[in-house]
């Protein structure tokens, strides 16, 4: 049977500040087990927490990002629950009046925007990590205490490839705010789902509770993996029950760890330690000011300025960085039709990007420059496949395309009188596809253009190469 | 001339003629301690270590109590000293730093000691019986409780086994022992000393204060420990006056307020008649006094042990056997479950389960509106209750506690019973008031009695005014115990 799919997701999200949320203690990632703690994100007894505003101000802008109402009068609670990682055995969080609430998320689903509304975003403290080794348990508090964002999405996504996209588009935004490395791998992004299943018009159906999922495929993946397992009850006729079930990378299926009667009530009750705080309408307005434009609004406008299309715009806009060297770009190249410098960019540019090269603006090639080769082709100074060669060595040497150009003595020989000799070369080595191109057979006249180009070692430029050729060949 | 029979400003005066040394300020306290303490019990673990640590000399530009040492409950953190809350569960804890009331005390050249005073196991009492080391007597009877939770402070002050001490007082805590041990005890208003290094009990009420044997005393402390910390969320940044300028007074034309709702079933008609005197004292020197109403009274005591164990069922969270303090012995492979259950049932004494128990339960799914929320609504209409008397008065004055100290074991099979011992200080606690407890007189049996003054936030000063005023027209705190 065809069911909807329902899908609410919790992002969790470590704020990039230089301090823990609470304490002085580093953020750093990857330090030596237990060196970034005191007493404070230790919970020792007698520690109090002092609320890190860096991390506040990180935590609104995303807020405004994600079109969230940003409250005016928000306090921490705390969660209680008893667990080893968890230095207080409770984690200070926020229950009831929450940073902010309301906003939503654009995504794009074949072509079609698609509005995914947020529940909230608030802040709260992470937790310690637990390694388990033989026979103990070990507990790293490196990471108690570091700022985490939570980011309650509907449950508006209707398929695990929209949930996909929606993950992506949340770190694209994020990235360009800056205030987050969003990298799964090292937990600073962590996403749980919501799933339930149901017959289009009925009421929402049990959901289950997904967790342990460690990269944006593995979200997609258990995604699927429950779609299919919750259908195939339902085509049965048995029951969802709701529970909370672990995502097993390896064995690519989700297996129980809770039913709702093991549900712990984490007894939330307002943070005696932290008092209640007003943010200022005038702080909210300058951090506003602060967000740079997003990706969504980004694509927009290049489409309609630079007249991109909306796959090539989406490519370059992804990475802020990229974006801004494109854009950058676009102001140097004179000409209205900003192609060239598009496929320049989405193709060579991008593909010589590499993992310690992450960026196009990582290449060293300022934009000037970059315009300035392009221009090189166009004006036939340089063959295209010279200009390949140039750019390559601009990035390992830094030097501008002229100076490449002359240095390895590149420029296209556009001469009649030095391609004169080639091309009688080239005529009197291949009779055959000579007499063929006059028999009518056109494709015989590509064949000795690129004869002339190699003979040229590249230099030729081959549309005068054509044109000489086929006027000789036409009067013979 | 014993010098530990001494108060604080009087031992500053001879150490500045010179007539005394630290060393010798420190040797007579040892003494003393050596001498009595067996049958007082105010120190804890002091046959593992009794040495007083001398912290060196004042920072320049601080306030001074070179020498002088300081005698610090057993739940604020003094950096390489065991820190146990006299609860089994910290056995062993040494903190890696001072609280903050401990660096500014070391910062102005006070002596720390070692030893730290007795107290209800967290806090949870007010006869000092719930330690785990076992009840302090009270020295004016040593048959009797010295009051609580900060009963060890008191009664080593009282019996001069301390020239000064520090307690904390989360419903009364310094207030009550300070009344049952005849000396003077502040609980400073909520955000005036910080938190900083307190071992919490309810995050929302406690507050460190002096307990010592005059008024000018506990100026002299506060105004080494009072003002803002940073580290201290939630104390708060107003300017802290020099409290000895309080001190000699005139009082004429002040305030006082004396609520209705204080002196009726449940006081000690002794208690109430001493009390009645030392307003005609106050009255003497021209203060007006007028009955006034605290309508709520009666809700503060329900509402204190909703809030006070809903936030120590929380605070005391952490106390798992995982990372300090006590664990219990475990068969090896026992599962975490059963260690966190093990140590804590081991760990903790019987008030402090009930308080976890009460706290968890107001906070319970389906529970908390009925109980926890509600308790906050009633707390603020108990503030306000304040609000409106402060408007038309400069203090308010009342009993301390509604009877003078009992006799230990008398109300430990009775929780009530003992709960309504602090019907009086809980409400300052509840609106975050100052209030300061000075000795009275004493019953026909030889108990003391305290007098209670409250005041508006951040008004210590009036409090310093009229008890130092009254201090200096009585005779109450110059009498000792004998031992």
């Amino acid at each position: 049977m065809n069911y909807e799919v329902v899908i609410g997701l919790e992002v969790h999200l470590h704020l990039k500040t230089r301090t823990k949320a609470f304490c002085g203690c580093s953020t750093e990632f990857g330090k030596e087990p237990n060196s970034q703690v005191c007493p404070v994100c230790l919970g020792f007894p007698g520690s109090l927490p002092v609320f890190n505003r860096v991390a506040l101000d990180y935590a609104i802008k995303v807020a405004l990002a994600l079109n969230c109402k940003v409250q005016e009068y928000t306090k921490f609670d705390r969660k209680n629950y008893f667990y080893p990682d968890l230095p207080k055995d409770y984690q200070i969080s926020q229950f009831d009046l929450p940073l902010s609430r309301d906003g939503f998320l654009e995504i794009n689903q074949q072509g079609e925007i698609k509005r995914i509304g947020i529940i909230r975003v608030h802040i709260e403290e992470d937790a310690g990590k637990l390694i388990h080794r033989d026979e103990v348990s070990l507990v790293d508090f490196n990471r108690a205490g570091i700022p985490l964002l939570e980011i309650v999405s509907e449950p508006e996504l209707n398929s695990a490839q929209e949930a996909h996209e929606y993950l992506v588009t949340l770190k694209s935004v994020i990235e360009y705010l800056d205030v987050s490395d969003c990298d799964m791998e090292k937990g600073s992004l962590r996403c749980d789902a919501n799933i339930s299943l149901r017959k289009k018009g009925d009421k929402l159906g049990t959901k289950i509770e997904l967790k342990n999922m460690n990269s944006f495929k593995a979200v997609k993946d258990a995604l699927d993996f429950e779609i299919e397992r919750q259908a195939e009850l339902l085509d049965e006729g048995k029951n969802i029950i709701q529970e909370t079930r672990l995502w097993d990378a390896r064995e690519l299926k989700t297996m129980p760890m809770r039913t709702k009667e093991e549900a712990q009530d984490y007894r939330y009750f307002p943070e005696p330690d932290l008092p209640p705080f007003i943010i200022e309408r005038n702080k909210i307005e300058e951090i506003k000011k602060g967000i740079p434009e997003l990706p969504r609004e980004k694509i927009l406008r290049f489409m309609k300025d630079y007249g991109l299309s909306e796959y090539d715009a989406k490519i370059l806009v992804f990475s802020q960085r990229n974006a801004d060297y494109a854009e950058k770009c676009f102001k140097a190249y004179s000409k209205p039709d900003k192609k060239p410098i598009v496929n320049w960019l989405v193709g060579p540019a991008l593909a010589a990007t590499s993992q310690s090269r992450p960026e196009i603006s990582d290449l060293n090639i300022p934009p000037e420059n970059l315009v300035e080769l392009i221009s090189f082709v166009e004006k036939a100074e340089i063959s295209n496949l010279s200009a390949k060669l140039v750019f390559t060595e601009m990035i390992k040497t830094g030097k501008p395309a002229a100076t490449i150009i002359s240095e390895k003595n590149l420029s296209q020989i556009s001469d009649s009188g030095a391609l004169n000799e080639i091309i009688e070369l080239v005529i009197k080595e291949n009779p055959r596809s000579a007499s063929d191109y006059k028999a009518g057979k056109a494709s015989a006249l590509m064949f000795l253009v690129g004869q002339a180009m190699k003979k040229s070692q590249g230099k030729a430029n081959p549309k005068v190469v054509q044109d000489i050729l086929k006027r000789r060949l036409n009067d013979a | 001339m014993e010098l530990n029979t001494l108060t604080a400003h009087e031992l500053i005066d001879l150490l500045k003629t010179k007539e005394v040394t630290c060393d010798r300020i420190a040797a007579s306290l040892e003494t003393r301690i050596k001498g009595i303490d067996s049958k007082v019990k105010a120190y804890v673990r002091l046959d593992k270590q009794k040495e007083f640590k001398n912290s060196g000399a004042p920072k320049p530009g601080s306030s001074s109590l070179e020498g002088i040492p300081v005698s610090i409950k057993d739940n604020i953190c003094t950096e390489g000293y065991n820190t146990e809350c006299c609860s089994n569960i910290l056995t062993g804890f040494k903190p890696p730093y001072d609280a903050t009331v401990i660096r500014k005390l070391k910062d102005a050249g006070a002596s720390i000691l070692e030893s730290k005073t007795n107290m209800d196991e967290f806090a949870f009492g007010s006869s000092t019986e719930n330690s785990y080391f076992g009840p302090t007597h009270n020295p004016w009877n040593l048959d009797c409780v010295p009051g609580g939770s900060s009963g060890g402070s008191a009664a080593a002050v009282a019996a001069d086994e301390a020239i000064l001490a520090l307690g904390s007082d989360t419903g009364g805590s310094i207030r009550q022992p300070a009344s049952f041990c005849s000396v003077v005890g502040l609980k400073p208003t909520y955000g005036r000393v910080s938190r900083y290094g307190l071992i919490a009990f309810a995050s929302s009420l406690d507050q460190i204060g002096p307990i010592t044997k005059d008024v000018t005393d506990s100026a002299l402390l506060m105004n080494v420990i009072s003002g803002y910390d940073p580290f201290d969320s939630t104390s708060i940044n107003v300017s802290v006056p020099n409290y000895r300028l309080s001190l000699g007074q005139d009082i004429k034309g002040i305030k006082i307020g004396i609520p209705r709702e204080y002196f009726i079933e449940g006081l000690d008609r002794e208690v109430k008649i001493i009390l009645e005197e030392a307003i005609r004292e106050l009255k003497n020197q021209g203060v007006h006094s007028q009955e006034v109403s605290l309508p709520h009274t009666e809700y503060a005591v329900p509402v204190y042990y909703i809030i006070a164990t809903a936030e120590a069922s929380s605070n005391l969270a952490r106390f798992d056997g995982v990372q300090y303090g006590f664990r219990a012995n475990e068969p090896t492979r026992a599962n975490l479950i059963e260690m966190y259950k093990k140590t804590r049932e081991e760990g903790f004494g019987e008030e402090a389960k009930r308080r976890i128990i009460l706290g968890t339960f107001a906070l319970s799914h389906g529970y908390y509106d009925a109980y926890y929320l509600r308790a906050l609504k009633v707390r603020t209409l108990i503030k306000e209750d304040f609000d409106k008397v402060f408007k038309d008065f400069d203090c308010i004055i009342t009993p301390t506690s509604p009877t003078p100290a009992f006799k230990i074991g008398e109300r430990m099979e009775d929780p009530l019973k003992m709960y309504l011992s602090d019907i009086y200080t809980i409400s300052s606690n509840l609106a975050g008031i100052p209030a300061i407890s000075v000795p009275c007189g004493f019953t026909k049996a030889g108990l003391p009695v305290g007098l209670q003054i409250l005041a508006k936030p951040f008004n210590e000063e009036i409090l310093f005014k009229v008890a130092h005023a009254y201090e200096q027209r009585t005779a109450w705190h110059k009498m000792k115990p004998k031992i």
